[in-house]
């Protein structure tokens, strides 16, 4: 057979090859017979919810929702003017970044899901397991592949999880729905520690990579740190591991209660030692070679990435760059603030990792236009080989981006209202969707989430108060992780009325802390002041160099508490 | 209802045994609370176990050589129970004989039933086989290993299906 030119592969990502292809366009023609089957009436509503659950489309409060995979949360330039057009054509010109590194459209018709599901096919892309009880979006950290303190790339093995957790025979009908998050560093960018299964890689004594496991972690109703079951897992028993993990789970985890479904109840029900010996036992008695992973398929999966063709930058061009950017720094204040809030080192000489913030001034968190995801693709394009990152702050990442580019760059995002310099500030937000969108919700998250960007919205201010990670979400299925903020805001219902808790102390990260609720629910304007005076407390009351969560943690909560229930 | 196998409505000649009734002779499937019983037949009728999901098959290990089939059964299509039951009956303990699967699941579960070592499935009465078969038939490409052991397709864990 007369093979085709190879297509080049895409930077960061794996390419589909023809068979991958294959499985795509057959499930999309799936879905559109499902699709066909209910509009003729065929399937009720009720038959049909958990067809349309398994390509990721929602019943919300006004329309359906579709929530598109982003697997890793890389996407290539071509992709991210395929979710522009989407945009354009079939939503209402915006789409909402999420806390799973996913983008979701919240206006679609489901007549229309079929033909997007084909133009997402065309673009690599799907929206499979975005929703259910199965396995989730694995997700990575936002720098893989680029920071200096990684063993691996841990792309490759997301991308290996997400083959071998794609419409697992026996894992598609869970207890609840299930999340991995893997790093490949033991800096935790990722929450492995609220995450039904988290995996931080680190160097193995003999020079090859092992995970450290972590279970039973999440945030939902009951937050919970999770719990290290391995420490030293070999590459090669990844997927057996993590078999082993999901058997114990689908046969024990409870299905009486939705609220006590997450591995997480299971894990603490049994203890950590007494779950560790169940998948203990069922790891020796699996049939291992069946789920052996190799290096030579994890080198062919990695063989399916395209990787950046850096430039050799030498030592010299490295220091007149910094001189540059110096000057530039020293003439324009707003470039200063956002070189220092928006870069992060880069492991190769004369390049670092641009963080772009969706969160401008007042603006709605996770929110990007059609016209700003074009942009942000053609920028790909120009500055950083063509590839783009979600995070889990909801935000974009351009991974690769020379440092003589950065002047340059800024001035492009500026223009387009995406040059904030807030990364990992106060006005970072991460917020749910809440009631405009949720039929969950007690409250909604977007509007009080835009009242605090535009209090803080001072680059100034929000310098001065430093790092500082505020979460939001609009009722306790926590969502907007508010628990895992340094300042939570959970949405409740008080008698009838939209009111806000807050929380302190709450951190992801290696040192993870669950926020601690402060006080009585207030309202939406009494909770921002709240807000500004426990700041304020901050400010007054840290020593030198204390960022807000070691005050916090070094003070407890009770100043916090009396600042926010001060009477005015 | 109907039985359900490799593409077409066979034949059942199961019984199942009746609460508080004597276990008639011939095929009988009896509840694993009635196992004992069974075992104890001396009819030359074949037999066969019907778990819930709540059952351990580990409790079936010392039996299962002389059972011919092991019915599962979904309460709820929700409820994933069977896949690990029959996939751990399989691989844990090297059964051989019929898995059967009966209760409330869906058309589009059929093909992960298969792949974790069903055999035949009881289908509503009036269904259409076809749409059972097409379940199985439309694919041609899964992303993991299985029990049973299909084709690598070269690829990572990457299986041809076989229909
Ligand atoms: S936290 Fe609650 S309101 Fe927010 S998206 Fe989740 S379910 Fe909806």
């Amino acid at each position: 057979m007369p093979h085709s030119p190879q297509p080049a592969l895409s930077v960061g990502r794996y390419t589909y090859d023809t068979v991958d292809h294959t499985f795509l366009k057959q499930r999309v023609e799936q879905f559109r017979d499902q699709v066909r089957r209910r509009l003729s009436g065929e399937l009720s509503e009720d038959e049909f919810k958990p067809l349309r659950l398994m390509n990721g489309l929602y019943l919300q409060l006004h329309a359906y929702m579709l929530r598109i995979a982003v697997p890793y949360g890389v996407i290539s330039a071509p992709q991210m003017r395929t979710l522009a057009h989407i945009a354009r054509t079939y939503d209402r010109d915006y789409g909402h970044f999420t806390t799973r590194q996913n983008i979701q459209f919240n206006w679609i018709r489901l007549e229309d899901t079929p033909a997007i599901l084909d133009i997402l096919a065309d673009a690599e892309m799907h929206a499979i397991q975005t929703s259910g009880n199965c396995i989730r979006n694995v997700t990575s950290d936002q720098f893989a592949g680029a920071a200096r303190d990684e063993v691996l790339d841990p792309r490759v093995h997301a991308e290996i999880l997400r083959q071998w957790s794609t419409l697992h025979p026996e894992f598609t009908f869970l207890p609840r729905k299930f999340k991995i998050a893997i790093s490949g560093s033991e800096q935790d960018r990722v929450a492995a520690r609220f995450h039904d299964i988290g995996l931080l890689a680190r160097m193995g004594e003999n020079g090859r990579a092992v995970f450290e496991v972590f279970v039973g972690g999440g945030l939902g109703r009951t937050p919970v740190i999770g719990v290290s079951l391995r420490k030293d897992l070999p590459e090669e028993d990844l997927i057996a591991y993590l078999e082993a993990i999901l058997r114990v789970y689908n046969e024990y985890g409870r299905r009486d209660n939705i609220y006590k479904a997450r591995i997480k109840i299971l894990v603490q029900a049994l203890g950590r030692d007494a779950f560790l010996d169940k998948v203990n036992a069922e790891f020796a008695a699996m049939d291992r070679s069946r789920y052996h992973l190799p290096p030579e398929l994890v080198e062919a999966i990695r063989a399916r990435f395209g990787a950046p063709a850096f430039e050799t930058i030498s030592p010299d061009t490295v220091e007149s760059v910094a001189g540059d950017i110096a000057r530039h720094q020293m003439a324009d204040a707003d470039f200063a603030a956002w070189i220092s809030a928006n870069t992060h080192p880069h492991k190769m000489p004369g390049y670092c990792s641009v963080t772009v913030s969706c969160k401008p001034s007042g603006g709605i968190p996770g929110d990007v236009t059609s016209e700003q995801m074009d942009l942000l693709a053609d920028l790909a394009d120009r500055y950083s080989f063509g590839e783009l990152r979600v995070t889990h702050i909801q935000n974009v990442v351009l991974a690769h981006v020379r440092e003589a580019d950065l002047f340059e760059l800024w001035q492009s995002l500026s223009d387009a209202g995406l040059g904030t310099a807030n990364i990992g500030m106060v006005t970072d937000i991460i917020a749910c969707p809440g009631l405009d969108y949720c039929s969950l919700a007690n409250a909604r998250s977007i509007p009080i989430a835009q009242k605090l960007s535009a209090r803080f919205a001072s680059i100034a201010l929000q310098r001065e108060i430093g790092s500082l990670r505020l979460n939001i979400s609009g009722c306790i299925n926590a969502c907007g992780h508010h628990h895992a903020g340094h300042i939570g805001i959970l949405g409740v219902d008080k008698r009838g009325e939209e009111a806000f808790q807050i929380t302190l102390g709450g951190n992801a990260g290696e040192d993870a802390s669950i926020g601690q609720i402060l006080g009585a629910a207030m309202s939406e304007d009494e909770t921002v002041d709240a807000i500004a005076r426990i700041i304020e407390t901050y400010l007054a009351r840290r020593t030198p160099g204390e960022r807000f969560i070691e005050t916090c943690r070094r003070l407890g909560t009770a100043p916090f508490k009396d600042a926010a229930y001060a009477p005015v | 209802m109907p039985l359900f196998e490799k593409g077409r409505i066979i034949e059942d000649s199961w019984q199942v045994a009746q609460d508080e009734q004597p276990l008639p002779d011939g095929d009988v499937l009896v509840p694993l609370s009635r196992l004992a019983e069974g075992l104890g037949r001396n009819d030359g009728g074949r037999l066969g176990v019907v778990l819930s999901v709540g059952d351990r098959v580990e409790d079936l290990a010392t039996a299962l050589p002389r059972l011919d089939l092991v019915c599962l059964t979904f309460p709820i299509f929700r409820d994933g129970r069977p896949f690990t039951q029959a996939r751990a009956l399989r691989e844990h303990l090297h059964y051989k004989g019929v898995v059967r699967v009966d209760g409330h699941f869906l058309p589009d579960q059929y093909e992960f039933l298969l792949r974790c070592g069903a055999d035949q499935v009881v289908i509503p009465e009036g269904s259409d086989p076809a749409v059972w078969q097409d379940a199985h038939t439309r694919f041609t490409i899964a992303y993991q290993p299985s029990l049973l052991d299909e084709r690598p397709q070269g690829l990572g864990f990457r299986r041809w299906l076989s229909a």
